[in-house]
């Protein structure tokens, strides 16, 4: 039994100033019977253990809190008392959706810091990589959106695709989720004989899953109608909460970092930047089916030109010499020693650096002393931004609707909470 | 710039029932297909059925052994160095061949706190631990039983292993007489 409270005493402040939420608290002022539902934070609709304490009146949300920190590992705090390299298997676990993609941020914002740059071959790869993660990370939360609307026979089909390019990353860097692909001035590994070509049969099995998708919900009367205008979030709020991503680009702000921001030959590759019109549920899903299509077509021209070549840098200071060395000569032997030993030491500065990750900018600032580990590791997760406008989204909203729309930003408490 | 279109839903398309018969007709071909093409299902019936794992998979330690079956691992600390989870306690003792300067006393991986991220594997000079057994369910009843002592990750003899984790083996060992290739 839900107590009678005063709500008044118990909403919080930005419920009772209506302004900044854009509540209409008039209408619900002389309510005395709200009832106060935790959303989360261990209930599988949450995707995660993400808390939204929410005033109800019947199935309306009057007023809508959000909590967060019950996934903290201290991700940042870690990255203090270790190794440079160390660093990277950690990073697999911010956003395990799509795990080389934080891999590829964090080491270049320490190959920015080094200032070193990473062979062609390794630049290719990372960006094959990271769009087969993109499209993972999209199936995924394309996938559970529509299981919160009930829509269970789409998971499967965006599953089956992400099964079997989990079958090709597992071959690639030797596990599935955590895959700890990326060397700091380079990869761990290169690829295999048949990669091409299971990437390209691969595409194929994903466009068809895609396409299977759109065609059942596309104009399905449930979807459509549960979907289009709710939870709508305009430009200006989006811009001003600091939304990147896929969820920005369906509020219709078309800015996309490997556009905007070029790095890894971005502008080389050929894709268009899919942005929608309402900044509702429908075109935050849509705008990631969409781009599924475009990472696609990069992976498509990126296999094309993929060089012959190196995949790790030979700069002494960041990469290990190769085992022959190692295990033949004594200069390789010092140089393995000293690099395990004594770290990798950048110059005394900071950097912030970011790449476009599934989720929108995923930035690292890291501030290093000179010594082996960094003096302070700053992770900017895209999620962050869009959970915290998702209170705003859900106020006025049906309970229903705020789950369909948790799905749709696509927060992945790794990342969140660090 | 590409929009994201609405097609919106025009005259039959609105009773949604036409719909969800043209969704019904998606997901049937889907399960006739299954049916008739059972070895195509992309479901792996575990435990009873493993799928085999690849050459690189990062597998459970072990430690490589010398002809005479004394660890080929030299206390050197690199791995337990290189490990980003601290999860390798080596205790070196002196060996009592005098061609070899250390041999590691105690060598116990604890794998409850291992991350899998074979940084060990790449941390050592001498090939002496690889992650190429293929078990990927460690579980155990106590945490001690999960603590892999070196007896334990030393005794592969009659274990399968994945082939290749390590990078190419060098021709030349240049480490004392008891090294083989
Ligand atoms: S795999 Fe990684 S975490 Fe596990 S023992 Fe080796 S270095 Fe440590
Ligand atoms: S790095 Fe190799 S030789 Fe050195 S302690 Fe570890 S297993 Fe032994």
């Amino acid at each position: 039994m839900t107590p009678m409270i005063d709500p008044k005493t118990l909403l919080p402040a930005q419920v009772q100033d209506n302004s900044a939420s854009g509540l209409d608290a008039a209408k619900h002022k002389d309510k005395k019977d709200l009832v106060f539902v935790n959303l989360g934070p261990s209930h599988p609709a949450t995707h995660g253990c993400l808390r939204a304490l929410c005033a109800l009146d019947g199935e309306t949300i009057v007023a809508a809190v959000t909590e967060m920190g019950y996934l903290h590992r201290g991700f940042e705090k870690d990255a203090e008392v270790h190794t440079f390299q160390q660093v990277i298997p950690y990073t697999d676990r911010l956003n395990y959706v799509s795990a080389i993609m934080n891999n590829v941020g964090y080491c270049k914002a320490v190959e920015k810091m080094l200032g070193i740059t990473i062979p062609d071959r390794a630049m290719v790869l990372r960006v094959i990589t990271c769009e087969l993660n993109r499209i993972i990370d999209h199936l995924v939360c394309a996938g559970a959106n529509l299981v919160d609307l009930g829509a269970l026979t789409n998971f499967w089909y965006a599953f089956n695709a992400r099964e079997k390019v989990y079958d090709i990353l597992e071959k690639l860097c030797g596990a599935r989720l955590t895959s700890s692909y990326t060397r700091i001035g380079g990869l761990s590994r290169d690829t295999y004989p048949a990669f091409a070509d299971e990437v390209k049969a691969v595409l194929k099995d994903i466009r068809k899953s895609v396409a299977e998708i759109t065609k059942l919900v596309s104009k399905n009367r449930i979807f459509v109608d549960r979907t289009q205008g709710v939870c709508v979030i305009s430009k200006e709020k989006a811009v001003s909460y600091g939304w990147t991503g896929p969820t920005l680009r369906a509020c219709g702000v078309e800015y996309d970092l490997r556009k905007a921001e070029p790095y890894y030959h971005y502008e080389d590759f050929k894709f268009e930047v899919p942005v929608g019109t309402h900044g509702d549920t429908y075109d935050r899903i849509f705008v990631r089916l969409y781009e599924i299509e475009e990472s696609a077509g990069i992976i498509e021209q990126a296999l094309r030109k993929l060089p012959k070549g190196p995949v790790m840098t030979d700069d002494k200071r960041v990469a290990l010499p190769p085992k022959q060395q190692t295990y033949g000569n004594i200069e390789g032997l010092m140089n393995h020693f000293k690099i395990i030993m004594h770290g990798i030491c950048p110059d005394p500065g900071e950097v912030y650096d970011y790449t476009e990750a599934a989720n929108g900018e995923l930035g690292f600032y890291i501030v290093a002393d000179g010594g082996k580990n960094p003096y302070r590791v700053k992770c900017r997760p895209p999620c962050f931004m869009n959970y915290a406008a998702f209170h705003e989204m859900i106020e006025g909203g049906m309970i229903a609707d705020a789950i369909a729309n948790l799905g749709s930003i696509n927060i992945i408490a790794g990342e969140l909470d660090r | 710039m590409k929009v994201v279109q609405r097609p919106g839903m025009k005259g039959p398309e609105k009773i949604y029932v036409v719909e969800v018969l043209k969704g019904l007709w998606l997901t049937f071909s889907h399960v006739f297909y299954n049916l008739f093409h059972p070895e195509k299902l992309p479901t792996v019936f575990f435990p009873e059925e493993k799928k085999a794992l690849p050459p690189a998979t990062r597998g459970r330690h072990r430690l490589m052994k010398r002809e005479d079956d004394s660890p080929r691992c030299t206390a050197c600390m690199l791995c337990a160095t290189a490990c980003p989870a601290e999860c390798i306690h080596i205790q070196a003792a002196e060996s009592p061949d005098p061609n070899i300067e250390k041999f590691p006393e105690k060598f116990d991986i604890d794998m409850l706190r291992c991350v899998y991220c074979g940084f060990c594997v790449e941390a050592c000079p001498l090939d002496a631990i690889r992650m190429d057994i293929p078990e990927v369910t460690v579980a155990g009843y106590t945490r001690d039983s999960l603590v892999y002592h070196k007896e334990f990750l030393m005794d592969h003899d009659n274990k399968d292993v994945v082939a290749d984790y390590n990078p190419p083996r060098p021709v030349l060992w240049t480490h004392g007489p008891h090294a083989k290739p």
